[in-house]
């Protein structure tokens, strides 16, 4: 048995609730500057350099890049051996969250209820999910996800006979319909297969991964490309004015599903595509 | 339709001004502008629908909205970070506000039938930042003050002064739509 203290995991959630919104990744950063090789508008190349510029600034005064620092979406990889001391992990979490969005000066922009619409003014409850496994890890990713791309996100329960086509019809509809709204260039997580829910989370799951990386199973790592590339002929370009770059990836989870069943979901994450990995 | 440099536009916005404008132009925006979200639009309207301009918050006559709850200032800056929202969730309470008056809106991403048939009624623009640009924006942001609805806190409405503030016109007042024409450009099929 390994002991972990909650304190300790409550100032690793502060200190990357901070980290992950003022400071954008190297993925990101590189795709962003691949993007303004191939960008044609003109248009959109500056769009593209002020993104640039944004993340640059942001990291230099450790402000958060965008003003939408998003809810806190936390995965926990808990290994069975590790034995929690000092209190609660869930709380542990959500004390890490309301410490850091107060004191790294961040927005809260979570309300305690979804008709009455009243701010908990802290930014919790974080969306925590809790992987148990093997051994005795302990590892945390935050993922701040806005609200921006997330109002754009869309799951399908398709007919099994749609197969292949049928999923990519769906993501290309989603990313379209999508337009200007998820401060494109996005970044497209897919869920294919599992249950409703499951689906859902495989999409969110996909932003895990380091931008671009391509999934180990080459029938959807070509899968991946094909979608890039006809999201890419959509037009919609940096911002939705127009141009070559609407996605800077294409990241698919696939999970097994029932006979009947061929679950697809799509979750859009902006260019502010924040992660941030810590293993205590 | 693209001028190369940015054309210099001040607070508040006259027909004059706005006719000179066309979609993809780039414009540096000065002067006064004021915060509102959906919460604050809220308010607006129910003061729009009694008919009470007089308790407005501010007299929307050639003034600019900009959609933003920015994050809160560290000690020592003006304002945290302060990009564009997501325009359309205002879309609802728009026509009214530009019925008394307001001139321009600031946001991103599309807007709906009614609020282009309203721009082109009224005379009015929509203009677009940068959305994710929020830390490089708020340099622009010279002054800030909360002037209603503080208990909204990131969506209270604030009064702001800006300078050169970099936005590009979306929508005109001939009725043209950046979105449309931008996307038909490069769209492959
Ligand atoms: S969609 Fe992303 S980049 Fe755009 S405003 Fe929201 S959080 Fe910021």
């Amino acid at each position: 048995m390994r002991e972990l203290k909650t304190e300790t995991i409550i100032s690793a959630v502060k200190k990357m609730c901070i980290e992950a919104n003022c400071v954008i990744g190297e993925g990101v950063t590189a795709a962003l500057e691949k993007a303004l090789t191939t960008e044609e508008s003109p248009q959109g190349k500056e769009i593209l350099q002020q993104i640039l510029e944004n993340n640059r600034l942001a990291k230099k005064n450790m402000q958060p890049t965008c003003q939408d620092t998003g809810t806190a979406v936390i995965f926990i990889t808990l290994g069975q051996e590790v034995h929690i001391t000092g209190g609660d992990l869930i709380e542990a979490i959500n004390e890490g969250v309301r410490q850091g969005y107060t004191e790294g000066y961040l927005r809260k922009s979570i309300v305690a209820d979804p008709i009455k619409r009243k701010n908990t003014g802290d930014n919790t409850p974080a969306t925590i999910y809790l992987d148990l496994v093997a051994g005795d890890k302990f590892q945390l990713q935050i993922l701040p996800k806005g609200g921006g791309s997330e109002n754009m996100s869309a799951l399908k329960m398709l007919k099994p006979s749609e197969g292949i086509e049928g999923a990519k019809k769906f993501v290309i509809e989603t990313v379209k319909k999508a337009g200007a709204n998820p401060c494109p260039p996005i970044v497209v997580g897919v869920g294919i297969g599992g249950t409703f829910e499951g689906a859902a989370l495989l999409s969110k799951k996909a932003h895990l991964r380091k931008l671009g990386a391509r999934n180990p199973d080459p029938f959807y790592a070509k899968l991946e490309e094909e979608l890039l590339e006809e999201i890419n002929k959509l037009g919609i370009g940096p911002q939705g004015l127009g141009g070559r770059v609407t996605a800077l990836a294409v990241h698919i989870n696939q999970g097994p599903a029932h006979i009947t069943a061929l679950p697809v979901a799509v979750n859009i994450n902006c260019h502010a595509d924040r992660y941030k990995v810590v293993v205590l | 339709m693209n001028k190369d440099t940015a054309l210099a536009l001040r607070t508040p916005l006259t027909d004059e001004v706005l006719a000179e404008l066309k979609i993809g132009d780039k414009v540096k925006l000065s002067g006064v502008v004021y915060t509102a979200r959906d919460a604050a639009h809220r308010r607006l309207a129910e003061l729009l629908n009694k008919n009470q301009i007089a308790q407005l918050p501010f007299d929307p006559q050639g003034q600019v909205i900009y959609y933003v709850g920015p994050t809160p200032a560290k000690p020592g800056q003006i304002i945290g970070s302060a990009g564009p929202t997501t325009s359309f969730r205002m879309d609802a309470y728009t026509p009214q506000l530009l019925a008394a008056g307001l001139k321009a809106t600031i946001g991103k991403g599309a807007r709906s039938p009614e609020v282009l048939a309203a721009m082109k009624k009224y005379r009015a623009v929509y203009l677009v930042a940068v959305g994710g640009a929020g830390a490089l924006l708020s340099q622009c942001i010279k002054k800030a003050e909360v002037i209603a609805y503080d208990d909204l806190g990131p969506e209270a409405i604030r009064k702001l002064e800006v300078v050169d503030l970099p936005l590009t016109v979306a929508n005109d007042i001939q009725g043209n739509d950046l979105y449309q024409e931008g996307i038909k450009k490069y769209a492959i099929a």
